[in-house]
C-alpha cells in the first residue's frame, strides 16, 4: 500500500521536475521548482530521513525559491525555452541521456551487495559520540571534517558573492503593508524559539545546527521582505565576527584536540558538550551566511 | 472508536484539499483561486491535523501537531493578502459573470 | 522493489533531466534550475541506493544534508553571477550561446 504512495510521489517528482524545465513561463517554472522541493521533502520523509526533509523544505525549497524569485523579479526574462542551436546537438544529448538513464537504472536494479555497512559501527559507537541521534553523530563527530570544510565552503561562497556584487549603495527598504509587517513581527520570536529548540534537540532527535540556521535565516529574509531589515552592505566588524564564528570555533576545537594525536578526536566524556558548543557557533554563522546569500544579493539593484 | 473518528476526519480533510485543488485549477481569477486555497488550508489542514492528533502517542506530540494549524493559518492569510493586494495593484479585475473564462 | 530503490531510480531520471537541461537550455536562470534538479537526483540516488534494503543509513543522510546546503550556496553564487552578467550585457545567456 505504501508502495503505491511512493510510486505516486516518485512520478510527481519526475513530472514537476520536467515541467520546471519545459514550461514556457519562467515564473511558473520557479514556482514548480518550489513545489518540486516540497515533494522532495516528502520523499525524504518516506526514506526515513526527517533531518534531510527539514533541510530540503527550509533551504532547498524555501531559501532557494526565494533567491530564484528575487532574481526573476530583477531579470524578468521569460523566453529562451529551447536551445536555438542545432537540432542535431539536441538529438545527441537526448539519446545519450536516455542511454545513460537505461544503463544506470539497470545497474541499480541488480546491485552488488554492499561491501561495507557503516550502519553497524555507527550504532556501535553511538554512546561515545556524545549525542544519541545517529545523523548528528555522523555530521559532527564521525565525519566532522566534512562539516568543517562545508562551513568553509559556505563562507567562501558568501565572500564570492560579495566580490561579484561589489559596492552598491543601500536602498532604504520599502515598507510593506502594516498587516504583513505585523505578521513578520509576530512570527520572528516564535521562529527564534523553534530554532533554539531544533538546535538543542538535534542531539537526540532529528534537528541540529543546519535546520536551526535555516529557520533563523528564514526569519531574517521575512523581516527583509516586509522592510524591517535593510539589505546588507559590505559587512562591518560585528557581522564579520558572526560570519566567521562558526568556522573559527570549529577550527579552534579541532586544533585544541590536536594534542591528542588527531584532529577532531573528542574525548568521550566531553564530546556532548563540545558538539553543542560547535553546533551553537555553527548555527549562528550558518544563519548569517544563509541570510547573507539573500540579503546581499537583494540590495543589488541593477538596471538593465 | 478513536480510529474511526480519526479516519473520518482524515477523509474530510482530504476532501477539502481536493476541493481546494479543483478550485485552484478551475476558478477564473486570482481572487477566487485564493479563496479556494484558503478553504484547503483552514478546514482541510485542520481536519487532517485533528485526525493525526487523535492518533498521537502522547499529549505533547498531539499539541505540537495542533500548533501547526494556527501557524499555517496566519501564514496563509498573510500570503493570500499579499497576493491579492499585488493583483489589485496590477489592475487585475475580479471576474464577473459573463466574462470569458 | 523497495521504496529506496524506487526513489533511486527516480533520482537517475532527474539527474539525466538536469544534465540535459544544463546542456541544452540557453537561459541562465533555467540552467540553474536544471543544475538543482541534477543535485536533487544525485542525492536521491545516494540515499535510495544505500537504503535499498529499507533500513535507514545515517552516513549518506548526513552527506546529503551537507550537499543540500552547499547546493543552495552554489545556486546563490550562480544567481549573483547571472545578475552581474545581465547588468553588464543586458542578456541572460552566455555569449557563446547567444551567437548560435
Amino acid at each position: 500500500m505504501m508502495f503505491a504512495f511512493d510510486l505516486l510521489l516518485a512520478l510527481a517528482l519526475l513530472l514537476s521536475g520536467l515541467r520546471t524545465l519545459t514550461t514556457p513561463r519562467l515564473d511558473r517554472g520557479i514556482v514548480l521548482f518550489i513545489a518540486f522541493g516540497l515533494l522532495l521533502a516528502l520523499a525524504w520523509a518516506r526514506l526515513s530521513g526527517p533531518d534531510i526533509g527539514l533541510a530540503e523544505a527550509a533551504i532547498g525549497a524555501g531559501l532557494a525559491g526565494a533567491l530564484l524569485l528575487d532574481a526573476y523579479g530583477v531579470l524578468q526574462r521569460s523566453k529562451d525555452l529551447h536551445s536555438k542551436g542545432v537540432a542535431f546537438k539536441r538529438l545527441i544529448v537526448i539519446a545519450l541521456g536516455t542511454a545513460f538513464t537505461i544503463v544506470l537504472s539497470e545497474a541499480l536494479l541488480d546491485p552488488l551487495p554492499a561491501a561495507i555497512d557503516l550502519r553497524v559501527p555507527v550504532a556501535a559507537h553511538l554512546e561515545e559520540s556524545g549525542v544519541s541521534h545517529p545523523v548528528t553523530a555522523v555530521l559532527l563527530n564521525y565525519r566532522g571534517y566534512d562539516t568543517l570544510l562545508e562551513i568553509a565552503v559556505l563562507l567562501l561562497a558568501l565572500l564570492a558573492i560579495l566580490a561579484v556584487v561589489g559596492e552598491t549603495r543601500i536602498a532604504s527598504p520599502s515598507r510593506a503593508h502594516p498587516v504583513l509587517q505585523a505578521l513578520a513581527r509576530l512570527a520572528t520570536p516564535s521562529i527564534i524559539v523553534m530554532a533554539v529548540y531544533l538546535l538543542w534537540a538535534g542531539a537526540f532527535r532529528p534537528g541540529g545546527a543546519f535546520q536551526a540556521a535555516a529557520l533563523l535565516a528564514a526569519a531574517a529574509v521575512l523581516l527583509h521582505l516586509v522592510g524591517l531589515l535593510p539589505g546588507w552592505s559590505t559587512p562591518r566588524l560585528r557581522l564579520r565576527l558572526g560570519l566567521v564564528a562558526g568556522f573559527a570555533v570549529f577550527l579552534t576545537v579541532a586544533a585544541a584536540l590536536l594534542r591528542q594525536g588527531a584532529l577532531l578526536k573528542y574525548p568521550p566524556e566531553a564530546a556532548g558538550g563540545l558538539i553543542l558548543l560547535i553546533e551553537s557557533a555553527l548555527t549562528l554563522s550558518l544563519a548569517l551566511i544563509l541570510a547573507g546569500l539573500f540579503l546581499i544579493l537583494s540590495r543589488d539593484e541593477d538596471a538593465s | 472508536m478513536i480510529e474511526w473518528l480519526s479516519m473520518g476526519l482524515m477523509m474530510i480533510g482530504a476532501f477539502f484539499f481536493f476541493a481546494g485543488t479543483v478550485g485552484l485549477l478551475r476558478f477564473p481569477d486570482v481572487y477566487s483561486r485564493l479563496h479556494a486555497l484558503a478553504k484547503a488550508d483552514n478546514l482541510g489542514l485542520g481536519c487532517v491535523l485533528l485526525a493525526l492528533a487523535l492518533q498521537a502517542e502522547s499529549l505533547a506530540v498531539a499539541l505540537k501537531l495542533l500548533l501547526i494549524w494556527p501557524l499555517v493559518l496566519a501564514a496563509s492569510a498573510g500570503v493570500g493578502f499579499a497576493i491579492a493586494r499585488r493583483a489589485h495593484a496590477l489592475g487585475i479585475a475580479p471576474w464577473k459573470k459573463g466574462d470569458g473564462r | 522493489m523497495t521504496g529506496g530503490l524506487l526513489f533511486a531510480l527516480a533520482g537517475v531520471v532527474l539527474f539525466a533531466l538536469g544534465v540535459a537541461g544544463v546542456v541544452l537550455i540557453d537561459n541562465l536562470l533555467r540552467r540553474i534550475l536544471a543544475f538543482n534538479l541534477m543535485g536533487s537526483g544525485a542525492f536521491l540516488v545516494l540515499v535510495g541506493l544505500a537504503q535499498r534494503d529499507g533500513v535507514p543509513d545515517p552516513v549518506p543522510q548526513a552527506m546529503v544534508l551537507t550537499g543540500i546546503v552547499v547546493a543552495v550556496a552554489a545556486t546563490a553564487l550562480a544567481l549573483a553571477l547571472a545578475r552581474k552578467l545581465h547588468a553588464l550585457t543586458g542578456r541572460l545567456e552566455l555569449p557563446e550561446d547567444a551567437d548560435d
